[in-house]
């Protein structure tokens, strides 16, 4: 019995020191893969090539689910708005709540599971398959051939993906409040530019997407060359991706909402 | 021949995400140049500034003319002091012109609206409002006419 909980406890410290370790280990990969930058100066073509990967191909579905929420959130908001005779505000509720919140949250929750997934994957296989490994062995370092372009592709794309989705679900916005539901377009629009700020609005969400690209681009990027080199290791590993980004996306927001709007 | 479409597409996608940060600077938040920086400040002392904030605007006629810059206590007055940013080229306020806290709406944010005089002299930069009528507390002015009422039947 005294036997068993000691080795509860032993557990528990390995499950610990596991953790903090691999914590560790995420940590110096970040400074290392930021700081061999300089390497690939002369290779653009591996950013670009990693622009297209993480970015281009992205766009479809950053574009249809800002429509989609921008449609949604008009809709929405006309339906309690009119009611106290205030429809005229919806242009403001949309712009605010894009702009400030859902836009950088949104894009980077679909960017994980979008992106990020395929970015652990495909290095956990090159992990897997030992190409890492042979690279290092003819005198290349995979941090800077692999990994680098991939992480800064992701940091250059998630708040240019945001300004897109913010774009694109305003004027879904606008098509549904203006165009359907009929809210005067010019009392929607000053509504809007009256209460969004360009600075203190439009900037803190860029500032947060940008933040929340270093982030999730970091987890994915770690989580596939850290990844057991099995093929189980490569499942879980993805979705170790998509889980810890999404939980980092959620709860820095937070903390950085309270940062920025805190004192209103 | 394919490095070439996804250096193309990339180049347009990197295009379409700064043309998008654009529109929102010129088209959601309504930026716009000539009114950035050039501005003059205005004074104003008020018994009570309400639910006023930095950030409030502030109009003549309807007109926004400028944004309230800050609100703090003056200690020795126990006023509220409000420095305004009024608009350069708005550079012709009679001196003895109103500033009035007032709200838009029943339940509209509150903004200072600022009613002319007739003198020839008008305000420079720094100068102060004589004329100032406080925000209108809704609580007050039912205490006020509970009190009236009860004062008339006795």
């Amino acid at each position: 019995m005294k036997f068993d909980v000691l080795d509860r406890l032993a557990q528990l410290g390995q499950f610990g020191l596991g953790h903090i370790q691999s914590l560790g280990r995420s940590g110096i990969f970040l400074f290392l893969a930021i700081f061999s930058r300089a390497g690939f100066s002369g290779r653009g073509s591996l950013l670009i090539q990693q622009l297209y990967n993480v970015g281009v191909l992205s766009l479809i579905i950053v574009t249809v689910s800002g429509l989609f929420i921008g449609m949604v959130l008009g809709l929405q908001g006309y339906s309690i708005l009119v009611r106290y005779g205030s429809e005229g505000a919806v242009g403001q509720l949309v712009a605010l709540s894009l702009v400030r919140e859902l836009g950088p949250v949104v894009t980077a929750l679909l960017f994980a599971g979008r992106a990020g997934s395929a970015l652990t994957a495909e290095i956990g296989l090159m992990k897997t398959t030992e190409q890492l490994s042979s690279m290092e062995m003819i005198g290349v370092d995979p941090l800077k051939r692999i990994i680098a372009p991939r992480f800064w592709a992701g940091v250059i794309s998630l708040p240019l993906l945001t300004a897109i989705f913010n774009l694109v679900g305003i004027l879904g916005g606008v098509m549904v409040g203006v165009d359907w539901l009929g809210i005067y377009e010019g009392s929607f629009w000053t509504g809007m530019q009256q209460s969004v700020d360009f600075v203190h609005d439009v900037g803190n969400g860029m500032v947060k997407s940008l933040v929340f690209g270093i982030v999730v681009t970091w987890i994915a990027v770690f989580q596939g060359y850290d990844a057991i080199p099995t093929s189980e290791g490569i499942s879980r590993a993805t979705t170790r991706t998509v889980v810890y980004a999404s939980l980092a996306v959620l709860g820095l927001d937070f903390i950085l909402t309270a940062v920025m709007f805190g004192e209103l | 021949m394919r490095m070439r479409t996804v250096e193309i597409s990339v180049g347009a996608f990197m295009l379409a995400g700064m043309l998008a940060l654009v529109a929102m600077a010129v088209k959601v938040s309504g930026l716009s140049l000539k009114s950035g920086g050039e501005t003059y400040e205005l004074h104003a002392y008020f018994d009570n500034t309400g639910a006023l904030k930095p950030r409030s605007k502030i109009s003549m006629s309807g007109v926004t003319i400028g944004k309230v810059k800050e609100i703090e206590l003056d200690k020795n007055t126990y006023m509220a002091k409000v420095v305004m940013d009024i608009n350069r080229h708005i550079d012709n306020i009679p001196v003895d012109s109103t500033a009035a806290i007032v709200t838009a709406g029943l339940l509209g944010e509150q903004y200072i609206s600022i009613s002319i005089g007739g003198d020839e002299a008008y305000l420079r930069s720094g100068d102060r409002f004589e004329d100032t009528q406080s925000a209108l507390i809704l609580e007050e002015l039912i205490g006020k006419f509970l009190l009236g009422t009860v004062n008339k039947g006795e």
